[in-house]
């Protein structure tokens, strides 16, 4: 219709066959909101059929404005960067984080106040764990490393992205694949797989959303005008097709009826198991391990203006790592069902993740070698460099923890909690901030954040709130685990069940305030971004037009 | 932002590397590559190891009320809090029964051995418990253990359990792998509420398809089939499906 309208400007190829195809899928959609007899699954289908119709609009509205067509490659002999998608997943983020840091900090005040879970079936802890899971791993981390990524690429590459529409079908598609998976779980649409959970219709659609993130990466990578390739690069390459191969194979499910949203997946019991935790470990490995060292390849060295450390180093630690990470996804089902062999490798490659894990860790710290005194001074290096010292504790932990000896004590508790989120609170979280501290300013023109006082406050508080969580953790987790298996002199359990969970009462309180204060310092970055993008001052006179935040992520 | 021409000696290992730093597609390959083996060498022999899953007498496929009743349990994510996976550990073989077998969960899609215990395993529970038990402690946790943190369920024995697609659910699980036969799959909706309705006409039909099969009114409201129905047959189930005292742990020793 755009074409034959009275338009500035004739659609291009693209951006009819984007027409088109959302108007497809409306109809598709509009079928199974009319037969199916599930309201949550009619729901869905309905938002589905709200975002195709969006996309025709949006879509047909660029044909109504000159400048919105496709946009030159260079300008004046630089590269024209395609920075708009870059700002909505940066914003997207620190929604998300938020929105995930909070339902966090209710699921911990329920775990400490059973009542809080009203009883209700929406709110109940069993539904919002996999949101707050979800809302902090793939919606606040996944759009801090589209974000990045597609910043990175771009600097590093000298070159466009690629594309035109399809930056922004990944950014919005991923978005909306979020908002699905989340309202799904709130709504008891789930396939019952930890960090798996979305049904079988989100993972198509995430699927090809996916496939076109690793289309627009690779194409502007083919479009670079620097001859290597730069690490970041790698490992956000490694993250994006390792991640497909995962979501694939773990997600092989079929579906009851294309009017239901449940499926069953193929695989079963033990095999299945040796899946998601094949799946599940990975995706700590690739997705908030290879992704988030991307960041810290870029985001480190340019921040503390040096070069990254070991050039040789970046290349055994990355191969070691992508390759022994691979094999570590058993120690999650240590004295199981799977076979012991199974078991067995999945330790020695745990503990040997150790050696290039440090490497990764080393290369970032000593980034920072002639660059030290920057710590004192630059709140935001402080923040990444913490990161990579949280990152090498709980690499440490990690393989640690692999010991199946280990393992038969702290599998099952709380200790496993607490390793995960010294993970990502310490590692994941802050290399994040960090990043987004340096991208706000960048992206927008200012000269620097509104504040810097205000970052040492995020990160006292949130370091603060990172302490107490860790270590009630730690104190429940092993309690919990020598209560379990503690004999009285005449060789009977010493405690039933019940007991040992009401002595987890105080750490599960404590960890809550922790986590508040990991929250309040989240609010406080917020505000600073805020403040940066709306009264910042400019970086330079030159004729940027004036970039408001108009960019808010969709509810 | 380092070079390496100025570094490495020519033809050394490290030039080498550079085939992979100047070409996307060569390191998309090489990363496939590596990251194949590990999945390949640890996942591919469970599914031809014959000693994987182990040789036992009485697994069989969950009742269509057991399955809804699973779904119900995935539904709530009750896998976040509980395990189903009894390790072979002294405190846990007495705490819980006899440690779990690869056999117990061959139909489990998807598998529920979960990875927390917020509250106990759950692994066999079934039978260990009355079914008014059960009910009490779903609807209201805390009325029955005071110092439990679970959330209530009282919803579930007020909501009418949905099976109009319980036959297709049967048939998901079949192109899975699991042995449903066309007559359990015809008959699914009418086994269903066989097993939840004591004076069924059927319900004399279900042990020859399932044995073992416990059919009452598992929610004490026999006018209607609840979800809480579905919960209770599926936890009364679990882990009563191998007798102990019959299974030979030599002989699976292949």
């Amino acid at each position: 219709m755009a074409t034959t309208g009275n338009p500035i400007r004739q659609a291009t190829t693209g951006e009819i066959a984007g027409m088109a195809l959302a108007a497809v899928a409306f109809l598709g959609l509009l079928l199974i909101a009319a037969k199916t007899e599930h309201g949550a699954y009619a729901f869905h289908a309905i938002v589905g059929m709200a975002a195709a119709l969006g996309t025709v609009f949006l879509i047909a509205n660029r044909c109504f404005k000159p400048d919105t067509g496709p946009a030159p490659q260079e300008i004046d002999g630089r590269p024209n960067y395609n920075m708009d998608p870059v700002k909505f997943g940066t914003i997207a983020a620190l929604f998300w984080g938020i929105a995930g840091f909070t339902v966090g900090l209710i699921i911990a005040l329920q775990l400490a106040f059973p009542v809080l879970n009203f009883d209700l079936p929406w709110i109940n802890f069993g539904r919002l764990r996999p949101l707050h899971t979800s809302a902090v791993i793939f919606a606040f981390g996944g759009n801090v490393l589209i974000a990045t990524s597609f910043y990175v690429v771009q600097r590093t590459s000298r070159a466009r992205l690629a594309g035109n529409l399809s930056p922004w079908f990944v950014v919005l598609g991923y978005n909306l694949f979020i908002v699905i998976a989340g309202t799904g779980y709130l709504l008891g649409i789930t396939q019952g797989k930890e960090y798996a959970e979305p049904e079988w219709y989100a993972d198509l659609w995430l699927t090809i959303v996916w496939v076109t993130y690793l289309l627009v990466f690779m194409l502007t990578l083919a479009k670079r005008k620097e001859p290597h390739i730069y690490v970041a690069n790698w490992f956000y390459l490694a993250f994006i097709v390792t991640i497909a191969v995962l979501h694939l194979g773990n997600n092989l499910a079929l579906p009851v009826s294309i009017f239901s949203p449940k499926s069953y997946i193929v695989w079963s019991g033990v095999q299945d198991a040796m899946f998601q935790w094949w799946y599940g470990h990975n995706a700590v490995g690739f997705f908030l391990t290879a992704g988030f060292l991307a960041i810290m390849y870029y985001f480190v060295p340019k921040r503390a203006n040096r070069p990254v450390y070991s050039y040789r180093l970046s290349i055994i630690h990355f191969w070691a790592l992508i390759f022994i990470y691979i094999w570590a996804g058993p120690h999650h089902l240590h004295y199981t069902a799977l076979p012991d062999w199974a078991q067995t490798l999945g330790m020695t490659f745990s503990i040997m993740l150790w050696m290039p894990s440090w490497g990764g860790m080393i290369n970032g710290i000593m980034t920072l070698s002639g660059a030290w005194d920057k710590l004192r001074t630059d709140p935001v290096l402080r923040l990444m460099v913490v990161s990579l010292a949280f990152y090498g504790m709980s690499t440490f932990e990690g393989p640690l923890m692999s010991i199946k000896a280990v393992n038969s004590l702290s599998h099952y508790t709380d200790w496993t909690i607490g390793h995960v989120h010294s993970g990502a609170l310490g590692w994941v979280a802050y290399i994040s901030f960090g990043a987004i501290y340096c991208l706000v300013p960048w992206l927008w023109n200012r000269k620097e954040l509104y504040s810097l006082k205000l970052v040492n406050w995020h990160f006292w508080v949130s370091t603060l709130g990172i302490v107490l969580y860790i270590s009630a953790m730690w104190v429940s987790g092993i309690l919990q685990g020598l209560m379990w298996r503690a004999y009285t002199s005449l060789g009977f359990l010493e405690y039933s069940f019940i007991e040992t969970v009401a002595a987890m009462h105080p750490f599960y309180v404590i960890r809550a305030l922790g986590g508040a204060l990991f929250l309040a310092g989240a609010l406080i970055m917020v505000f600073n971004v805020w403040m940066t993008i709306r009264s910042g001052e400019p970086e330079s006179a030159q004729d940027h037009a004036p970039l408001q935040p108009r960019l808010v992520p969709a509810e | 932002m380092t070079s390496i021409e100025n570094k490495a000696p020519r033809k050394s290992l490290w030039a080498k590397h550079k085939i992979f730093e100047t070409n996307s597609i060569i390191l998309v390959i090489g990363v496939l590559l590596v990251i194949s083996v590990g999945g390949l060498v640890e996942i591919a022999p469970l599914f031809y190891l014959k000693n994987t899953i182990e040789k036992v007498q009485g697994m069989r496929p969950y009742t269509p009320l057991e399955l809804a009743g699973r779904g119900i349990y995935v539904r709530e994510g009750c896998y976040n809090c509980h395990s189903q996976m009894i390790r072979p550990l002294r405190d846990e073989i007495e705490r819980y029964g006899h440690y779990s077998l690869a056999a117990e969960s061959m139909y489990d899609k998807p598998f529920q051995w979960g990875s927390k215990r917020t509250g106990p395993d759950l692994a066999r529970v079934g039978g260990k418990y009355s079914d008014e038990w059960q009910r009490a402690h779903l609807a209201d946790p805390r009325a029955l253990v005071p110092q439990s943190i679970m959330p209530g369920y009282p919803f579930l024995a007020k909501t009418d359990l949905s099976f109009n697609e319980i036959a297709d659910e049967l048939r998901a699980n079949r192109g899975g792998g699991v042995p449903y036969t066309d007559e359990m799959i015809a008959q699914a909706a009418t086994d269903l509420r066989a097993q939840a309705t004591p004076e069924h006409p059927k319900a004399g039909e279900l042990e020859g398809r399932y044995p073992k099969v416990q059919a009452r009114d598992f929610d004490g409201d026999p006018a209607r089939i609840t979800e809480a129905d579905a919960l209770i047959a599926y936890l009364q189930v679990l882990g009563t499906l191998v007798d102990f005292k019959l299974y030979d742990n030599k002989a699976n020793i292949r």
